[in-house]
C-alpha cells in the first residue's frame, strides 16, 4: 500500500520535476520567478487539445503545443521582459509583469476555449503493469518514461553542449559572457522557449492522466511546480527532479493517508520543513555545480 | 610604416549623465604594445569597454583594420579578432579552467584550429593545464589572470585589450604575467594594455597614453614617457 502509492508519487513527480525545471532555467538566467509558468503550462495543454479536437493525434498535438508554447514564452520575454531588462528595471518590475502576464494567457484561454473542464483523451492506454507487486497504469508509466527523457535530454544539452556551456556561462556572468562573444540575448530567447518546451510537455502529460483541461490548471500545477524548484535549491537542475519527485510521493501519501483535500496544502507544508532545515534548498547555492 | 590596427576618434561614451570619455582619440599599429595609463576613474576601462561594444558610445568613431566597428555587437567585434582580458578577471568560477577557455573560443567553428589554441594556451600557462578540470574559482588570483588571459587568446585574437593584469597580484607574479605579455606579442598578437602600474607598463610599451578624467592629456612613445617629469610625478612615484 505504502509501496503504491511511493511509486504512484514519484510517476507524477517526474511531471512536477518538468515544470520545475522551467522555473529553474528561467530563474538561473535571469533571477526571475516567473510566474507566469503555470499559464503557459496550461496553454500547452490547450493547445495540444486544439489538436487533438481536430484528429490529428497525439504526436502532433505533443509537437505542436511545444513548439507554440515555447514561442509564447519566448514572445513575453521579448516583448515585455526583454525592454524592461533594456531600461535596467528593478526584478520586482519583472516579476510583476510576469504576473500581469500570466492572468492575460489565462484569460485568452478562456475567451477562446471558455472556462469548463473539457476532457482530454488518456495518453498511452495499454492497460496496467505490475511491478513489485504494484499496478501501475500505462498511462502513468509513459507520463513518467516521458518526463524522464526530457529531464535526460535538458541535463545533456545544458551540461554537454555548446549551446549548454553558453548557457551555463551566462547565468554564471551575462557581462564576461558577451565579452567572450556569447549573444546572451539569444541564449535568453533559447533559455524561455525550453522552458516553454517543459511547461507544454508537463502540460499535456498530466492532462493525459487526469483526462481534462481547464484554463485554470495551471494555478495549482505551477504552485507544484514552483515549490518543488525551491525545495531543490531553485536554479540548480538535479535539486529541481529531486524536489518534483519529493513532492508528488508527499502529495500522494498525504491524500492516501490523510485525504483527498490535503493534496494542495501538502506541497508546501513540505517545502516549509525543508526550508526551515535548509534555507537555500536542498542543493541550492554553494554546494554542488548548479545548472 | 605599420598598418594602423586600431583608431579611435574623438570617443565620447557617457554613463546617464556622468560623462566619463570625453573626446578619446588613439592608435594602435600592427605589432605595438600600447598602454594607456591613469588613475583610478580616468576612463580606460570605459574606452576598453567601449571599444568591444559592452558600453555603447554616445559619438565619434572606432575604427578596426579600417571597419568601423563603433555601433557593432560585441560577439561580432570579437569575430572580426579583438579579445579582451577584463578588469577583475571576470572568470566563470563555476565552470571549469577547459569550460572557461572553450568560451574563449566560441566565436570559432574550426575545431583543428581551436585544439592549436588549446595547445598554446596550455603551453604558454602550464599552470592552466594541471588545472584543465579544476572550477575557476578555486584558482589563486594570479591563476586566474592567466586563465583571463588565455581565455581571451583563444578567440586568437589579432589585437590583444588587457585591462589591468596585475591588479591585486603578487609582485613576482606581476613580473611572471608582464614577460608572458612580451611573448605574446612577440608571437605575434598586438596588445593593448590598461595598466595603473604605470611603470611596468611603461617598460614593455612601445607607446603610451596618458588619461585624465575621460581625455587623453600626454600620448608619446613609452621611454619618453618614463622621462617626463608630470608622468614620474603622478604615476610612477617619486621614488622611482
Ligand atoms: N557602470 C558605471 N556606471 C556609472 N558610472 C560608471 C560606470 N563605470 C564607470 N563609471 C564612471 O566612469 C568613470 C570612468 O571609469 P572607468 O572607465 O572605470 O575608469 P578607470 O578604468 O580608468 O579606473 C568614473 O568616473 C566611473 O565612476
Ligand atoms: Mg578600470
Amino acid at each position: 500500500m505504502i509501496l503504491e502509492q511511493v511509486l504512484n508519487g514519484v510517476m507524477l513527480g517526474m511531471v512536477y520535476a518538468l515544470i520545475a525545471v522551467g522555473y529553474s532555467l528561467v530563474f538561473g538566467i535571469l533571477k526571475l520567478l516567473n510566474m507566469a509558468h503555470g499559464s503557459i503550462y496550461a496553454f500547452g495543454a490547450h493547445m495540444a487539445l486544439f489538436i487533438v479536437s481536430m484528429h490529428f493525434g497525439l504526436l502532433p498535438a505533443f509537437l505542436f503545443a511545444i513548439l507554440t508554447t515555447g514561442i509564447i514564452s519566448v514572445l513575453m520575454d521579448r516583448i515585455i521582459l526583454a525592454p524592461l531588462r533594456a531600461k535596467n528595471a528593478p526584478n520586482i518590475t519583472a516579476l510583476i509583469s510576469v504576473m500581469g502576464v500570466s492572468y492575460i494567457i489565462q484569460n485568452m484561454m478562456m475567451i477562446i476555449f471558455d472556462s469548463t473542464k473539457k476532457t482530454f483523451p488518456k495518453l498511452f492506454d495499454f492497460g496496467n503493469v505490475t511491478f513489485l507487486g504494484v499496478t501501475l497504469t500505462s498511462t502513468q508509466i509513459a507520463m513518467f518514461l516521458i518526463a524522464l527523457a526530457f529531464l535526460v535530454l535538458l541535463t545533456v544539452v545544458v551540461n554537454y553542449t555548446k549551446v549548454g556551456l553558453a548557457m551555463r556561462a551566462s547565468r554564471e556572468n551575462a557581462k564576461a559572457a558577451n565579452m567572450m562573444g556569447i549573444d546572451v540575448r539569444r541564449i535568453v530567447t533559447f533559455t524561455f522557449f525550453i522552458s516553454g518546451m517543459c511547461a507544454a510537455v508537463a502540460g499535456v502529460l498530466v492532462s493525459g492522466y487526469y483526462q481534462m483541461v481547464y484554463s485554470t490548471m495551471g494555478t495549482e500545477a505551477g504552485l507544484k511546480g514552483f515549490s518543488a524548484a525551491v525545495l531543490g535549491g531553485i536554479g540548480v537542475l538535479h535539486g529541481s527532479v529531486v524536489g518534483g519527485i519529493i513532492i508528488g510521493v508527499a502529495e500522494a501519501l498525504a491524500v492516501t493517508y490523510l485525504g483527498g483535500s490535503f493534496r494542495s496544502a501538502t506541497a508546501y507544508i513540505v517545502l516549509f520543513i525543508v526550508l526551515l532545515i535548509r534555507p537555500s534548498g536542498l542543493f541550492g547555492k554553494d554546494n554542488i555545480v548548479k545548472v | 610604416m605599420q598598418k594602423k590596427m586600431l583608431e579611435v576618434i574623438d570617443l565620447h561614451t557617457n554613463y546617464g549623465s556622468i560623462e566619463a570619455l570625453k573626446g578619446i582619440n588613439l592608435e594602435v599599429y600592427e605589432d605595438e604594445i600600447v598602454t594607456l595609463i591613469g588613475s583610478n576613474g580616468a576612463g580606460k576601462s570605459t574606452t576598453l569597454s567601449s571599444i568591444t561594444g559592452i558600453v555603447p558610445s554616445a559619438s565619434g568613431q572606432i575604427l578596426f583594420e579600417g571597419t568601423d566597428i563603433t555601433k557593432m555587437k560585441a560577439s561580432d567585434i570579437t569575430k572580426l579578432g579583438i579579445g579582451v582580458s577584463p578588469e577583475g578577471r571576470e572568470v566563470f568560477g563555476g565552470l571549469s579552467v577547459q569550460e572557461n577557455l572553450k568560451i574563449g573560443a566560441y566565436t570559432r567553428k574550426d575545431k583543428k584550429e581551436i585544439a592549436e589554441s588549446f595547445e598554446m594556451v596550455y603551453d604558454l600557462f602550464p599552470r592552466l593545464a594541471e588545472r584543465k578540470k579544476q572550477s575557476a574559482g578555486t584558482l589563486s588570483g594570479g591563476e586566474q589572470q592567466m586563465l583571463a588571459i588565455g581565455r581571451a587568446l583563444m578567440s586568437k585574437p589579432k589585437l590583444l585589450l588587457l585591462d589591468e593584469p596585475s591588479m591585486g597580484l603578487a609582485p613576482n607574479l606581476v613580473d611572471l604575467i608582464f614577460e608572458l605579455i612580451v611573448r605574446i606579442n612577440k608571437a605575434g598578437t598586438t596588445i593593448l594594455l590598461i595598466e595603473q602600474n604605470a611603470n611596468m607598463a611603461l617598460q614593455i610599451a612601445d607607446r603610451g597614453y596618458v588619461l585624465e578624467t575621460g581625455k587623453v592629456t600626454l600620448s608619446d612613445d613609452a621611454k619618453v614617457l618614463q622621462a617626463n617629469d608630470d608622468v614620474r610625478k603622478a604615476y610612477l612615484g617619486s621614488a622611482e
